[in-house]
Formats: structure tokens, C-alpha cells, sequence
């Protein structure tokens, strides 16, 4: 009794000290203003984040989802270059995504979002994204997170002003960032020959309704400037397209100072319902290039590959008023229509003001004809005849701009590592917050669309430097999480990322959480490879190819025990997992594979290409930790020479070792 | 037993201490936290490892002393520690001297900030300008928005035909030409 008072004395005393501590080691309110306010980031476990925050990887050329106000890494989607933790890109279903004109191309610079749109506003089916290096434009599913299709982009050299979506998803552009010779031209001229030989290219790619699949409906050949970054026209300037274009020097070399020898470039204002008409009325030419589409199909689990040669090529020669040119401030980059679609913020990355260009401006400029020459024989729109105004002094090196909804902008400040809210109305400029370092993109969710949740921004900086603990001469690039629902955007999060994020989309949860696919039904898998059943496992020869139709599930693989491979055999493992439940991925890999594991989703089949190179035994196991017997899941390939005589055999669970001599006596 | 009391009350104790202590703590973290995530920018990064950028090789001269003075003032040392590139022409002190003491002082009041910033502007060029990359007669648009035009003449480069570039250095983030002149934003840009 004693005893137990004592204790309770003790527990008693330890608790009360405990809550005091708790009570005064409570932050301050002020101070956590000024050091971030953890609260309104804090997703509770168990609780899920308001916002998917779909972000491009920049040079690792895949995706990455994170969640918002967390910042929660979830998912790191394997589009444009090779991903050996699924086997993307290794395994024989996968790589045809990333066959390319130039062969198999397994990276990309994975620089833009866009999220399809109907009406304006984020209908939640599928993510773009386009690689700048190679020009590739790929469709990520929305249900499953996973690359759907690649297309490639002929006459182009370097898909960077890409893939900006039109309100219902009509189409998503992709601009060359490099003018080059066409594809149909001979390339080999010399580089100073660029304002003879050079051309540049905007391709106009439908997305069909229903299946998202995407078509290079028509490209429009262009004066040869580098084209940056585009936004589609919405609501009243719903069908045009605007894109920023710097070096309208036309300048080879040294771009440096030479393309920032014009006091302005250009924002080229595209009439894409008026090229539609060009296109109907057969302007438009035949050219024949080369370029590849790719497209993974749900039910047999693999890509095909297909080499189109043609596409229609729209000379604006020949087509008056289909383009016009809006002079802008020295070397513009971003290039943002307001949710309203009146206004066109462009951001001279090395202007001293921001230009903000009025829709209904420009349209009646263009009535009137209020034009400053010609430009390649694109009327020059007057300066001031389009412009709605200027934000003056915003800050040092202006690159992007995002909308609240609410009449305000943001735009990022590279120089002076700062976003800052300024009224579209008035141009005044409202707010200004630090970035850590160096902002490139700045996303708010829904920001692009006609209706934004202008609740967060995320800045997407450059530079990180002493942000966290340093990891050596390499950094993670830093992202800031700002509430932007007062008149002040508050820091609230800052939290690291993957790849090199450049553009980045948000969309409610709510568009997404609730349709996304679990696993794919095994009654559905048409892969010519697929074994819906261990009964259906087998191991067949033709030649020196060996198939193995293989099957996983808790806990074994079957075949387990395979002989009568030889050396110089290529054997393909065609592993079906047979479970038909959510998040229980089986692996696959192979000892001495020169290529990666595979992982294969419930119901899906994958196949891992393997050459026997040397006789012995070979293991091979599930990687991925399915259940509690994984470590048991693991089975055994002979290889005998080339030329043996062992036979072909397969099993499990019959092939049990034979009792040997010594045992025998032991027994 | 009493071991265990005797623990409860060191713990508790302990915890009452560290929770009296608790507040003074906080606020020295929290103001050392302030000053690197909220004052400091990237000026403040410590890192005595990288080649000098054009702030710090500023910083580090005697003869731009005055320069470093109204850089602070215009609150341009973080934009300047950034990734750049810049060029910036850079004024000694001597060449500030040619400007009258009271338009000087006059400058560096606050009040006037956004003219010392767009006079410290002018001396920037955002891009890596080296002597041998300039020609005469070229113009550079710099970051106020005005334009500066270069002579070339006998391997003698001057700026808007009133500053000469005395001697130029490299940095991590750019290159710096020392001239002997304080450049003057044309009144029309």
C-alpha cells in the first residue's frame, strides 16, 4: 500500500513537471511567426494533406508527388528516364516508352506541368509533362501515377515552352527552345548560316477526350528565335496561345550578351481557332519526318512503339493572321494568363519592370492595326497599344507569375530570391517575402486554371546552400510553403525535394484520393506472357530464348527450382503477381542481372530479361517486402554449359533434395 | 523506493530547470534562427571554402569601401551574392570622392534608397562580361534598365565615355572591372 502511494507520489510529480515543461517550452506566438508556423503545415498521422503537388524532377527527368501543407514526398514517378527501384524503362514491357527516332533514349530534362483542364478548371484524369532535352511529351494517369504515353516532337530541339494545356484540354503545345534546321532540311550547314537555315517550331498536340491519347494535330513554323515558356489563352482569350521568345537576335553564339542586345523581344501571340480554319481549309503541308509514339496498355502491361513519318506543317506565310508579335522587355521568360484570360504577365528575366499585356487591348491593337513594322513578316504589335501597364521596381530578375483568384500575383524574383504580390488592377505592388535561394517556379494550386485556391504558394528555389544539413558538395533543392491566405504571405514550411524541380501544378485531393486504382484485375491481363495461376507456370524453349511464365504470391515463386538453362541462354522471366489486393508489389530480381529488379503491382505482369553467362547456381528472390515469409520467397536457376544434355525441368515444392550416402548412414 | 522518489525528484527537478531555462533558450535559438533564416539571405552563408563572389571580393578591398557602404544601404548585398551572373562596374573610393560630399550623404539617407538603388543598378549587368567580350560601341542594357555603352580604344575600355576600367576581377559569381568613375543613370532610360 505504502509502497504503491509512494509510486503513485512519484508518477504524480514526474507528470505535473512534465505538463510545466510542456506548458512553458509551448513557442511563442511571435516567434513562431517568425520562424515558420509549424501548425499550419502539420498534418497529423492518419490525416491526409489538402493538395497533390504534381512537380517536375527537372534532371532526374521524372515526376514527384508531394503532399500540401505537409510537403510529404509520396510517389516518384519514372517518366522520362530509366528507374531501377521498378524496373521501369529495364523491363521488356517498359521500354519501348523510351524508344525514341534516336533509338532508346532513357533520360530527360523534365522541366514543365500541366494538369488537364475542362472549363478552366482541373478535372483530375491526367498530368503532362514534357522533356526538354530529347522532345518528348508524356501522359501520366492520374488513377495510377504511372507514365501512360510519350510522344515525340519532330522539327524540335529542346521541348522546353511545353506542355501548357487549353481550357478543356483541347490541346497542349510544345515550342522548340533551340531553332534548328527542320528535319526534312539537310542539317549540315554551318552554325553562322542560323538566320538562313535556322527555323523554329510550335506543335499543337490534341488530347483526345476520352483516352487522353496524344496526336500532333499541327506544327506552325516559326521565325528562328528560342521560344521559353507559353500559357493558353482562358475564357475571353480561350483560343490563343502566348509564348515568350528570347534571341530574337538570332544570334549562334555567346548568348550570353548576344542575345540580350535588343532593348526588347517578343511574346508571340498565337490564334490557334484561326489556324484550326487553316488546317480545315488544307493550308497546311505535308512533311515528312520521323518520330516515335509510344503508348502502355493497361490490359496487356506493355508499351508499343510506333515510328509515324508525316506531319502538317502551317507556314504563317501563307497564313495571315494566325500570329502576331507583342514587343516585350528584354529576354522575357514566363509568360501567365490571369484566371480571368484579360491579362498576359510577362516576365523580362532581365527587365526592370514587368509588362502586364490586356487581351482586350490586344485584340482591338490588332483591329486597328496598330502594329511597329513586321518581324520575319509577323506584323509587331505597338508596345503600348497591347500593354495594360507595368509593375514598376517588382524586384531583380522577374521569371514567373501565379494567380490567388483574388486579382493578385505573384511572381518569383530570381536575383533578388523573393516572391512578390503585386494587384493586377492597379500593378502596385502589396507583399514581398524572402525565398532560400534563388526562386525559379512558384506554384499555387490551381493557380494556371480560371479558378486558383489561393491558399499556399510553393516557391521552387535554385539554391540552398546552408538551408539544411549540408550533404557535401551535392544539395537537395530547397521548396518554400507560404500561406498566402491574408494580406501577407506567411513562411510556413520549408522543406527539401527531388530532382530539380522547375514547374510545378497543385489539385484538391478530393479530385484524386478517391479514384485511384488498387490492382489490376488478373481476369483482365491480356499479357501474352501471363500466367493467371500457378497451373499455368511454365518454362519453354526456342532456341537460346527460354520463357518463363512465373507466378508470385505470399509467400513463393513458381517455378522455383529451374534447370536446363545454358550458358549463352537469354531467358525472360515473365513474373505475373497473382494477388489481387492493394499495395502487395512482388519483386523480382536475379543475381548478376546487368539491368535492374522488377517490381510488378497485383494482377500486373512484368518480364525481366536475364543472359546466362557462366554455369553455376543462381539465385534469384521477391524484393520487395510483401509478408512475413518475403525472406523465404527465393528459388534457384542451373545453368549448365553450353551444349549440356540436362533437361529443361521446372517445380516447386516437389523437387526436394536427394538424400545423399552420408545421411543415410547417420540415419 | 526511495530510490524511486529520489529519481522522481531529480527527473522532475531536472525537467523544472530545464523548463525555467526553457524560455531564455528559446529565445536565443529563436533569435539566431532569425538572422539565418529571415536576415541573413545569402550573403550570410557561411562558407569560407568557395573562390570569393563579387560581394566579398568587394568586401575585401580597401578602395571600395564607399561601394560596400551604399550596397548595404540599398539593401543589394544579398541580391549580389546570388547566383548572378553579374558584372559589376565597380567605383573606388576615389572616384566616389569626384562626387560632391552632400549628394553623397544626401544618397545614402533612406528617404532616397530607391535612387541609390537605381544609381548602384546602373553599375550592374546581369551576365559575365570579360574585357575581350566587349566591343566599341556596344551597348549593355543594365539592371535599372538603363543602357551603358562601351569604348574600346588601345585596349582602354570606357564606360559611357566617363569611366575607364582600371583593372578587372574575376569572382565566383560574375567578374568585377574596377573603374575610377561613378556612373550617372541617363535621366530617359
Amino acid at each position: 500500500m505504502k509502497r504503491n502511494s509512494f509510486k503513485t507520489l512519484a508518477v504524480l510529480i514526474l507528470t505535473s513537471a512534465c505538463l510545466l515543461f510542456l506548458q512553458s517550452c509551448k513557442p511563442k506566438t511571435a516567434q513562431s511567426a517568425a520562424t515558420g508556423d509549424a501548425s499550419k503545415s502539420y498534418v497529423a498521422p492518419g490525416k491526409y494533406d489538402e493538395f497533390y503537388n504534381i512537380v517536375s524532377g527537372g534532371f532526374n527527368g521524372q515526376v514527384a508527388v508531394y503532399g500540401i501543407p505537409s510537403g510529404r514526398l509520396f510517389r516518384i514517378i519514372p517518366v522520362f528516364s530509366q528507374a531501377a527501384e521498378s524496373g521501369y524503362g529495364f523491363s521488356e514491357e517498359t521500354k519501348p516508352m523510351l524508344n525514341t527516332s534516336h533509338g532508346f533514349v532513357p533520360w530527360d530534362d523534365q522541366h514543365h506541368i500541366a494538369l488537364s483542364q475542362t472549363k478552366g478548371e482541373h478535372d483530375g484524369r491526367w498530368a503532362f509533362a514534357n522533356g526538354n532535352n530529347t522532345p518528348r511529351l508524356a501522359r501520366i494517369d492520374l488513377t495510377t501515377f504511372r507514365t501512360s504515353e510519350i510522344l515525340e516532337i519532330p522539327n524540335s530541339a529542346g521541348n522546353h515552352a511545353s506542355p501548357f494545356i487549353t481550357e478543356n484540354s483541347e490541346y497542349i503545345v510544345a515550342a522548340t527552345r533551340f531553332s534548328v534546321p527542320l528535319d526534312d532540311q539537310n542539317g549540315d550547314v554551318p552554325i553562322n548560316t542560323y538566320k538562313q537555315n535556322f527555323k523554329g517550331s510550335i506543335s499543337f498536340v490534341s488530347v483526345n477526350p476520352t483516352s487522353g491519347e496524344m496526336n500532333i494535330s499541327f506544327q506552325i513554323r516559326t521565325p528562328g528565335v528560342n521560344f521559353d515558356l507559353s500559357r493558353a489563352g482562358k475564357g475571353k482569350s480561350h483560343g490563343w496561345f502566348f509564348f515568350s521568345c528570347y534571341n530574337s537576335e538570332k544570334a549562334n553564339t555567346l548568348l550570353e550578351v548576344n542575345a540580350s542586345q535588343k532593348d526588347k523581344d517578343f511574346v508571340m501571340a498565337v490564334n490557334w481557332k484561326k489556324a484550326e480554319e487553316y488546317l480545315k481549309a488544307g493550308k497546311a503541308k505535308k512533311q515528312s519526318v520521323r518520330y516515335a509514339h509510344n503508348v502502355y496498355d493497361e490490359n496487356t502491361h506493355t508499351a508499343t512503339s510506333t515510328i509515324k513519318t508525316e506531319v502538317l506543317v502551317l507556314d504563317p506565310a501563307d497564313c495571315p493572321d494566325m500570329l502576331y508579335l507583342i514587343p516585350c522587355p528584354k529576354s522575357p521568360h514566363g509568360t501567365d494568363v490571369d484566371p480571368t484570360g484579360e491579362y498576359i504577365v510577362a516576365s523580362g528575366k532581365l527587365a526592370a519592370s514587368i509588362p502586364v499585356f490586356s487581351f482586350t487591348k490586344l485584340q482591338k491593337a490588332i483591329a486597328d492595326k496598330a502594329f511597329d513594322g513586321e518581324y520575319d513578316g509577323i506584323p509587331v504589335i505597338k508596345y503600348e497599344a497591347a500593354l495594360h501597364g507595368e509593375v514598376a521596381k517588382p524586384g531583380l530578375g522577374p521569371l514567373h507569375t501565379e494567380f490567388d483568384g483574388k486579382g493578385n500575383a505573384y511572381t518569383s524574383m530570381f536575383v533578388s530570391s523573393e516572391v512578390v504580390k503585386w494587384s493586377i488592377s492597379d500593378l502596385k505592388v502589396l507583399d514581398r517575402v524572402p525565398t532560400y535561394y534563388s526562386i525559379g517556379h512558384l506554384s499555387i494550386p490551381g493557380g494556371p486554371t480560371a479558378k486558383p485556391h489561393g491558399k499556399y504558394l510553393i516557391a521552387y528555389n535554385k539554391i540552398t546552400k546552408d538551408r539544411y544539413l549540408p550533404t557535401g558538395p551535392e544539395l537537395t533543392q530547397s521548396a518554400q510553403l507560404y500561406d498566402i491566405s491574408g494580406d501577407k504571405m506567411k513562411l510556413i514550411l520549408d522543406f527539401p525535394t527531388t530532382g530539380e524541380p522547375h514547374y510545378a501544378e497543385a489539385i484538391p485531393a478530393s479530385l484524386l484520393m478517391n479514384k485511384q486504382r488498387k490492382i489490376y484485375k488478373i481476369e483482365e491481363n491480356t499479357h501474352p506472357y501471363v500466367a493467371k495461376g500457378e497451373g499455368q507456370s511454365k518454362v519453354e524453349r526456342k532456341g537460346n530464348q527460354v520463357h518463363v511464365w512465373m507466378t508470385a504470391i505470399r509467400s513463393h515463386l513458381t517455378p522455383d527450382n529451374i534447370e536446363g538453362i545454358k550458358v549463352g541462354d537469354e531467358v525472360y522471366f515473365h513474373v505475373t503477381n497473382l494477388e489481387q489486393d492493394w499495395d502487395v508489389p512482388h519483386g523480382f530480381a536475379i543475381k548478376g542481372a546487368n539491368t535492374a529488379e522488377i517490381l510488378i503491382m497485383p494482377g500486373e505482369t512484368q518480364t525481366l530479361k536475364w543472359v546466362a553467362e557462366k554455369t553455376g547456381i543462381v539465385p534469384f528472390y521477391c524484393t520487395d517486402f510483401c509478408s512475413a515469409l518475403h525472406q523465404e520467397m527465393q528459388g534457384y536457376l542451373r545453368v549448365s554449359p553450353a551444349g549440356s544434355n540436362v533437361p529443361l525441368l521446372f517445380s516447386t515444392g516437389t523437387n526436394k533434395p536427394a538424400v545423399t550416402a552420408t545421411d543415410t548412414t547417420k540415419k | 523506493m526511495k530510490k524511486i522518489l529520489g529519481t522522481a525528484i531529480v527527473l522532475s527537478a531536472f525537467l523544472f530547470f530545464s523548463c525555467n531555462d526553457a524560455p531564455e533558450e528559446t529565445n536565443e535559438t529563436t533569435t539566431a534562427e532569425t538572422e539565418t533564416i529571415l536576415g541573413g539571405g545569402q550573403s550570410a552563408v557561411k562558407d569560407d571554402e568557395s573562390a570569393k563572389d563579387v560581394v566579398k571580393i568587394a568586401v575585401g578591398s580597401a578602395d571600395h569601401s564607399t561601394l560596400v557602404a551604399a550596397l548595404k544601404q540599398a539593401d543589394l548585398v544579398n541580391s549580389l551574392s546570388n547566383a548572378g551572373p553579374f558584372t559589376v562596374f565597380a567605383p573606388t573610393n576615389a572616384a566616389f570622392d569626384k562626387v560632391p560630399k552632400e549628394t553623397l550623404d544626401d544618397l545614402m539617407k533612406d528617404k532616397n534608397k530607391s535612387q541609390l538603388q537605381d544609381i548602384l543598378q546602373y553599375h550592374v549587368y546581369v551576365g559575365s562580361l570579360k574585357i575581350e567580350m566587349m566591343e566599341d560601341g556596344q551597348t549593355f542594357n543594365q539592371v535599372n534598365g538603363g543602357n551603358i555603352t562601351i569604348t574600346k580604344k588601345d585596349g582602354k575600355v570606357m564606360v559611357n565615355n566617363s569611366a575607364t576600367v582600371i583593372t578587372s576581377i574575376p569572382a565566383s559569381n560574375g567578374i568585377i572591372h574596377v573603374i575610377d568613375g561613378v556612373l550617372l543613370p541617363p535621366a530617359n532610360k
